[in-house]
């Protein structure tokens, strides 16, 4: 099970949280974005199968978003943070 | 070699010594008229129909590992066409039509049962929901049934109707002809009658690019060399978004894993298939007397094929709720896959924008079910170059166009179908 | 109860670790026997003389014991009946108690004199896999095969009765998780226990010692179990140590949480029911060493499933720890040094040993001499190819064999034993190394997979780590262990420092398989539970399912509940040598959860029955049980469904209160629905982007109807939003997505809008709600609040006020469900249930009911209102008649995707009403809409009966359905169609809006 640490509350079970998804994916400006890449937004995911940066929700603890950089095949955690914060390419 | 009792019997006096090969292991030529990128069932089904329906037999299936090795390794093996929408309703019913044929069409025994899919219903909303379903599969000439907790008890003598008052079970659709079968033979199944028919079914040959020329694809590079082709299917399940990259493609996918567990081996006590709405879990007994169950998705993007125990501890509890004298029974093998979860919970099945790439991913929980079905309709848009008039709807822009086919009504949440 | 001594055939007349001042008695398939405290069922079993235990799944050969822990395979039991009977046990692993029940399984009428025998002189017909190649003929009997195939298939009974019994889940953190308490665990323990780390050793067995107990060895000068005891009493003294006997670690998990399954109960007399049964432990350790040992490995030749064929450190356990001969007159067949040690125990125990058959050709001299000094002779290059007796052993055939271990040379001959002893290696349990993602490398000298390369932290030491000497088991295991603590950052001072008599390594000669003699001898069997021969690997070479993964699913190797434990090895070797492939590149198939099979109720523990979906009730559940109340489930919530009169029927009571509030006044709890507090400068715009309508010029003390999207256009939820204050909202969702919708306001708010000043939280449970509806509202409220004018112009349709009722905070909004005149009130919720009793008190004047879940039901059908049946996640705004609230000016959620193809289709489904033609014939629930009931199937469907009922305020029934181009066709007549209770009726296309319409009544 894993263990995901909060920000703000510390190293925390799984079951306190709640799953969003992939970490990149933001509301286009609707001002500008054209129709294609709205719907893209929507829809199409890179979905990869090594590090995947995501955002899961304590839910059960402080209801703060967070961003969790987790590896699709062996399920390590390499480092967690805010959803604004970037994570350089080989964060660990 | 034909397989029946009577080749069975024969083979027994010399000790079973002469049975052949189950398919070949040939090498992969330079070029053939179709490639299909992934041996599991339904790479095999489409190689099997291409073959058979459409002459085609200059067929190569490509798989990274050991054929079967998908879904068809390891399954809760529930095969039924109860669904409700427009798309998902004739194609899935297809799929059963086939199943009940399979064994002798394909001459090996893929254990094709229809004991029945009992859908149990615990709230009002349900039943209705349950019900709207049930009356638009009998509209669409499929078989179901609504069950009283009456019918269902006596059907199901272990299950616990009532449970103090808490979600009593307020009824079941049912639908007689759907069942089970068993997963990897109906995979060797479509191998053997593929490889029978000519198809070069290729394992340990991983794909490693797709290989496109001015938007037509020209054939694929693998870690056993090149081979050229003008069609190419992926019917990778799993592994989807990674092939489709190869060929530039974005998909609306996303990739789960999902848990599946068996208990120890029983005489028979459940002799058909129960799934609950809120237990959220679907079980049953498979010949060999294993209580096969699972539930939810994790819930979490994952290619690792496993899952952790908190899944487990929510299907457990359900299984005990609605079954509560198999508190003691235990628990002796669970499992996990890669669960492609789709945007709209359907899948996509058909062209690309590359000329003669064709896809055919994104099943959610409908893989093993689809099988014959999916084979069936892939190798006629491969063949034909068009889809066939029942996956005509499960386009890949369908999304973007706004013609989901979305059962649980859950919208673009990959992991909340 | 303490029996006579009964005569126990072949318990020794001193010696094991059993309590023989403490005699059981138990009955074996209806035979009453004794054995000892201490015992496992198997061992008892052995000494009363009892070999044969059960019959094979496939071919329901004779079976006994062949292994004295989890490594047996064959001896399953049937323990006790009724609400605890537990099928499939292994004997070797039921500690014997007294009264204990057991039979065999999957046998009739008996074990001895099984029916299903006759699948022995069936079984050439059935090799592996030979149901995939049979029973298709004719079709429309496969069921009818299906069945017989299905009754001789399983093994145990499963209970019919409820399990009498509990279980508790216990959380635990700790710094070093040990699993396994033998040499190498109890060492580990102790390096990390005197470093002053947090430990938990665990152990499967009930006595620590592990192969210690079955071992005639010295620790230190002193006989090994000495050593066992005073680490463990040294262990018992810190405080931060935990010692868990009879608790198995099964499973690991992702970041070093690892399942543990302890046995609390099962081996204590009756009398612990305020006990669980089983705990469930969850562990998050920080490190983690594994001592699981490992398991010895049989050797696969002509019928070497006998019951009295056995693995030699079994025999060795069951004379040395449990003080029974597993037979008198024994044969050794054996590939390496190990069984050496074996034979020298059971010479001493009073065993006849005929000759230890040694495939190898050089036995080391020391060995030799050792045994020879017992009168044991050795016959090398020699094998055991075959065995006769059938439900017991009375010889063996043995033959001189190659080096390679291919060829049979030289003359067979007989040697008379009524035990076989068999040692074709070891193979360490690596188990939960591999669950952990761990990489295992084969070791060519050992013939097994050891462990290679951590993922997670942990390390093996011991057995499982490929060291069978007991020294380089304790130095590894404390090594271990102080390594593991001082990644916690707990250091021990000192090493690791143990005297142990040198021993010998295995120097093991494979040997896959014994050749057949010149006479076919048999049954070869790789698993002896799913009753897989070596000839099965052959054929499913031959038929090319040539990968271990195709061979193991072919043949069901490994498939049964041991998985594998003892035929895993030999099978995939078996198959390597037939496709000229070394071991390695054969491979292994993967190590699931869990290790060995874990109880469903020690998994769910005590969210059982009536906890399995924890309930919520709102402040005044208890006046509505005073009232009579009957309630329903809505998600987790209770809420009142109706409040039934005596001498009323339910639907009486339901249509009773339907009427009550269109006609007088009615009162409803609606605390479940979701409420959320939003507060901040930008909190309007921040509605403005949420819901489709505007919200920025909504004033202070008004409330508004919003509806909002999901990104993809389709309605996700709708409610009111009412503005208290300046920057201070309060918003209401439906019950079912109030959990959902707080979600996405607070993912909008905190990832995509973190600019905008905002704060929100749920007050769903802070607030108790009350609605109060009907013509008499106004004036009932008149008499409640002790400071709010609820006169029309003071409080006009949509106003919010502030005031207190009693002294107790109160809010007042004017929104309505049910079409009437209405206000909902909220309440702190401490308040409600005194509150709501004081509105029914006062409300008596007006001749007030309170009305259920029902009720609200058919007032809200009868105005149109949309819930679930309509919101069904593939609606869109202006499908259910909103699209007129859509805002132009604004950019809200879900307004790009609306204006895609498929949501501007004109042929998608429409709200509409529903009444029937004739006047009174119920809507029928679930119904499909079909303009052309007589075509055939598949006949088009234009639709869908969402809602509907019988309405008493209009005195027919009508219902709710989406309909293609529904606008489009009012006035028209269809049909609804529900196959599923054979109901077709006429129905026409009415508004949904079937009472008041133009809303007079709720803006009066």
């Amino acid at each position: 099970m894993f263990n995901i640490k909060c920000p703000w509350c510390g190293n925390r079970a799984e079951t306190e949280y709640t799953y969003k998804g992939d970490a990149a994916i933001r509301r286009p400006n609707p001002e500008t974005a054209s129709d294609e890449e709205w719907l893209d937004q929507i829809y199409l995911r890179d979905n990869p199968s090594e590090n995947h940066d995501e955002l899961w929700q304590h839910s059960s603890g402080c209801r703060q978003f967070i961003k969790v950089r987790r590896n699709m095949k062996s399920h390590k955690i390499l480092r967690t943070g805010t959803p604004d914060e970037s994570f350089p390419e080989d964060a660990t | 070699m034909r397989y029946s009792i009577f080749s069975l019997a024969r083979n027994a006096l010399n000790y079973h010594q002469d049975w052949p090969k189950a398919w070949r292991s040939p090498d992969p030529k330079p070029a053939y008229d179709a490639i299909i990128i992934g041996g599991g069932g339904h790479g095999l089904a489409t190689a099997y129909y291409l073959a058979k329906e459409h002459g085609m037999t200059n067929v190569a299936v490509l798989e990274k590992g050991w054929l079967g090795g998908g879904n068809t390794g390891r399954n809760t093996t529930i095969v039924r066409s109860n669904y409700e929408l427009d798309g998902n309703a004739l194609f899935y019913e297809k799929a059963l039509l086939l199943w009940e044929g399979l064994s002798q069409d394909l001459n090996y025994n893929v254990m094709f049962s229809p004991r029945g899919v009992l859908n149990l219903m615990h709230t009002d909303g349900a039943v209705d929901a349950a019900q709207r379903r049930g009356n638009a599969m009998r509209l669409n000439g499929i078989d179901a049934e609504w069950w009283t907790p009456e019918m269902i008890k006596s059907r199901v003598p272990l299950i616990e109707i009532d449970n103090g008052g808490h979600f009593p079970i307020m009824g079941g659709l049912m639908q007689p002809r759907a069942g089970t079968a068993r997963h990897d033979a109906v995979a060797w199944g479509y191998a053997r009658g593929a490889d029978m028919r000519g198809v070069d079914i290729i394992q340990n040959c991983e794909v490693t690019g797709i290989d496109v020329d001015n938007g037509r694809v020209t054939g694929v590079q693998t870690t056993r060399g090149a081979i050229r082709s003008k069609k190419v299917g992926l019917a990778v399940a799993g592994h989807t978004s990674q092939v489709a990259a190869m060929a530039g493609l974005r998909l609306p996918i996303e990739s789960h894993v999902l848990q599946a567990m068996v208990s120890e081996p029983l005489k028979p006590c459940l002799d058909t298939v129960i799934t609950s709405g809120v237990a959220h879990m679907y079980i049953s007994q498979s010949d060999k007397g294993e209580l096969v169950f699972g539930g939810d998705l994790d819930f979490y993007n994952s290619y690792a094929q496993r899952g952790n125990f908190p899944c487990i501890e929510h299907v457990v509890a359900s299984i005990l709720y609605l079954f509560p004298t198999f508190s003691r029974l235990r628990l002796m093998r669970s499992w996990g896959g890669i669960m492609d979860m789709s945007m709209d919970g359907s899948p996509i099945i058909g062209k690309t924008p590359i000329d003669g790439l064709y896809l055919n991913g994104g099943w959610c929980y409908g893989g093993f079910k689809a099988t014959p079905g999916s084979g069936w309709v892939f190798a006629h848009t491969m063949a034909e170059d068009r889809p066939h008039e029942l996956n005509e709807l499960f386009t890949l822009d369908r999304f973007h166009k706004g013609y989901v086919i979305d059962e649980r009504g859950a919208g673009p949440i990959p992991g909340a179908h | 109860m303490s029996p006579q001594p009964l005569h126990q055939s072949h318990r020794r007349t001193a010696g094991g670790h059993i309590n023989r001042n403490h005699p059981l008695s138990f009955t074996f398939n209806g035979q009453t026997l004794q054995g000892y405290e201490g015992d496992t069922l198997a061992s008892a079993l052995l000494a009363n003389g009892v070999h044969l235990i059960a019959r094979s799944f496939k071919y329901h050969r004779p079976r006994g014991i062949m292994g004295s822990g989890i490594e047996d395979s064959s001896g399953l039991v049937q323990l006790e009946t009724g609400g605890k009977s537990e099928p499939d046990l292994q004997a070797t692993r039921i500690e014997l108690y007294d009264g204990l029940v057991a039979s065999s399984q999957n046998c009739w009428p008996s074990v001895k004199y099984d029916i299903n025998v006759i699948n022995m002189a069936f079984s050439r017909l059935m090799p592996a896999g030979f149901y995939y190649k049979t029973f298709m003929w004719p079709k429309k009997l496969w069921m009818t095969y299906e069945h017989v195939i299905r009754k001789a298939a399983g093994m145990g009974l499963a209970p019919t009765e409820r399990d009498p019994d509990h279980y508790a889940h216990r959380y635990q953190h700790c710094d070093v998780l040990i699993a396994g308490g033998g040499p190498a665990g109890i060492a580990a323990a102790l390096a990390a226990g005197r470093a002053g780390a947090r430990v938990i050793l665990a152990n499967a067995e009930p006595d620590f010692g592990g192969m210690l107990l079955a071992q005639k060895t010295e620790i230190d000068g002193k006989p090994a179990l000495e050593w066992v005891k005073s680490a463990i009493a040294e262990l018992s003294t810190m405080v931060d140590v935990t010692l868990l006997p009879r608790t198995t670690v099964t499973a690991y998990y992702d970041h070093n949480m690892l399942i543990l399954s302890e046995q609390v109960t099962d081996h204590r007399p009756p009398g612990s029911d305020h006990l669980p049964r089983q705990r469930l432990w969850q562990v998050r350790a920080k490190e983690v060493v594994l001592a699981t040992g490992s398991l010895e490995r049989p050797i696969v030749f002509a019928n070497n499933d006998r019951p009295g064929v056995m693995l030699t450190s079994a025999v060795q356990t069951f004379a040395n720890r449990y003080g029974v001969l597993a037979g008198r007159r024994a044969v050794i067949f054996t590939n390496n040094n190990s069984s050496y040690a074996a034979a020298v125990d059971l010479a001493d125990a009073g065993v006849e040993i005929q000759a230890i058959v040694d495939v190898r050709a050089q036995v080391p001299d020391h060995l030799r001499a050792r045994v020879k000094a017992k009168g044991i002779g050795i016959l090398a290059d020699h094998a055991v190819i075959g065995v006769s007796g059938t439900s017991s052993v009375n010889a063996v055939t043995v033959s001189p064999i190659n080096e390679a271990g291919d060829q049979l040379s030289g003359e067979e001959r007989e040697i008379l034993c009524d035990l076989v002893c068999m040692s074709g290696g070891w193979t360490p349990s690596v188990h939960l190394m591999s669950q952990s993602k761990g990489k295992l490398r084969y070791d060519e000298t050992l013939t097994a997979f050891v462990p290679d390369q951590s993922f997670q932290n942990e390390r093996s030491a011991g057995a499982c780590n490929g060291d069978f000497d007991l020294g380089r088991c304790l130095s590894g295991g404390f090594n271990a262990g102080a390594d593991a603590a001082a990644k916690t950052g707990f250091v021990a001072a000192g090493a690791a420092e143990f005297s142990c008599p040198p021993e010998d390594d295995l120097a093991l000669q494979a040997i896959w398989s014994v050749p057949h003699g010149h006479h076919d001898h048999g049954k070869q069997f790789v698993d002896f539970q799913e009753d897989v021969t070596a000839d099965g690997v052959a054929l499913a070479f031959r038929e090319n399912y040539i990968s271990v993964e195709h061979l193991k699913r072919y043949t069901t190797l490994g498939m049964g509940t041991d998985q594998g434990r003892t035929s895993n090895v030999n099978g995939l070797a078996i198959m390597a040598g037939l496709r000229g492939l070394d071991i390695p590149a054969v491979g292994t198939t993967t190590f699931r959860p869990p290790f060995s099979p874990l109880t469903l109720g020690t998994i769910t523990g005590p969210e059982t029955g009536e906890h399995f979906i924890p309930v919520r009730r709102s402040a005044m559940h208890g006046a509505h049980a005073d009232m009579g109340a009957t309630f329903v489930r809505a998600g987790q919530w209770l809420r009142p469904q109706y409040y039934q009169h005596p001498g009323e029927s339910m639907w009486g009571a339901i249509y009773r209160e339907t009427k009550h509030v269109r006609e007088k006044v009615g009162m409803v709890d609606v605390s479940t629905l979701g409420k959320i507090d939003l507060q901040g400068k930008d909190a309007a715009e921040f509605l403005n982007r949420l819901y489709i309508n505007g919200f920025k010029k909504l004033e202070i003390g008004k409330c508004r109807y919003g509806v909002m999207l999901r990104e993809d256009g389709i309605v996700f939820d709708d409610g009111t939003v009412t503005r208290i204050a300046e920057n201070h909202y309060l918003i209401t969702t439906t019950t079912v997505h109030a959990g959902p919708v707080l979600q996405h306001m607070e993912y909008m708010a905190q990832v995509e809008w973190p600019e905008l000043d905002l704060n929100m939280i749920s007050v769903t449970e802070e607030w108790a709600a009350i609605a109060v509806a009907g013509p008499r509202s106004r004036d009932l409220l008149g008499k409640i609040f002790d400071d709010i004018d609820v006169s029309a112009e003071a409080c006009p349709f949509m106003a919010f006020r502030q005031g207190t009722i009693g002294g107790a905070p109160a809010r007042l909004f004017r929104i309505s469900f049910s079409g009437e005149l209405a206000y909902e009130i909220n309440v702190p919720a401490d308040y409600g249930h005194d509150v709501w009793t004081h509105i029914m008190k006062i409300g008596q004047q007006f001749d007030i009911a309170p009305y259920g879940t029902e009720a609200m039901g058919i007032l809200r059908i009868e105005k149109g209102h949309v819930v679930g049946g309509e919101l069904n996640g593939r609606t869109t705004a202006n499908d259910l008649g909103f699209g007129g609230m859509m805002s132009s000016a604004k950019d809200f959620i879900g307004k790009r995707a609306t204006n895609r193809e498929g949501l501007q289709d004109p042929n998608r489904v429409q709200l509409v009403g529903l009444v029937p033609v004739d006047g009174k014939t119920r809507i029928p629930r679930g119904g499909r809409i079909v303009d052309n009931p007589d075509l055939p199937t598949p006949i088009p469907l234009q639709g869908e009966v969402t809602s509907f009922c019988y309405s008493p305020n209009l005195g027919h029934p009508i219902g709710l359905a989406l309909i293609e181009r529904g606008r489009e066709r009012m006035g028209e007549t269809t049909y609804a169609l529900a196959p599923l209770n054979n109901q077709k009726v006429e129905v026409r296309i009415t508004h949904p809006v079937f009472i008041d319409p133009e809303g007079e009544r709720l803006r009066a």
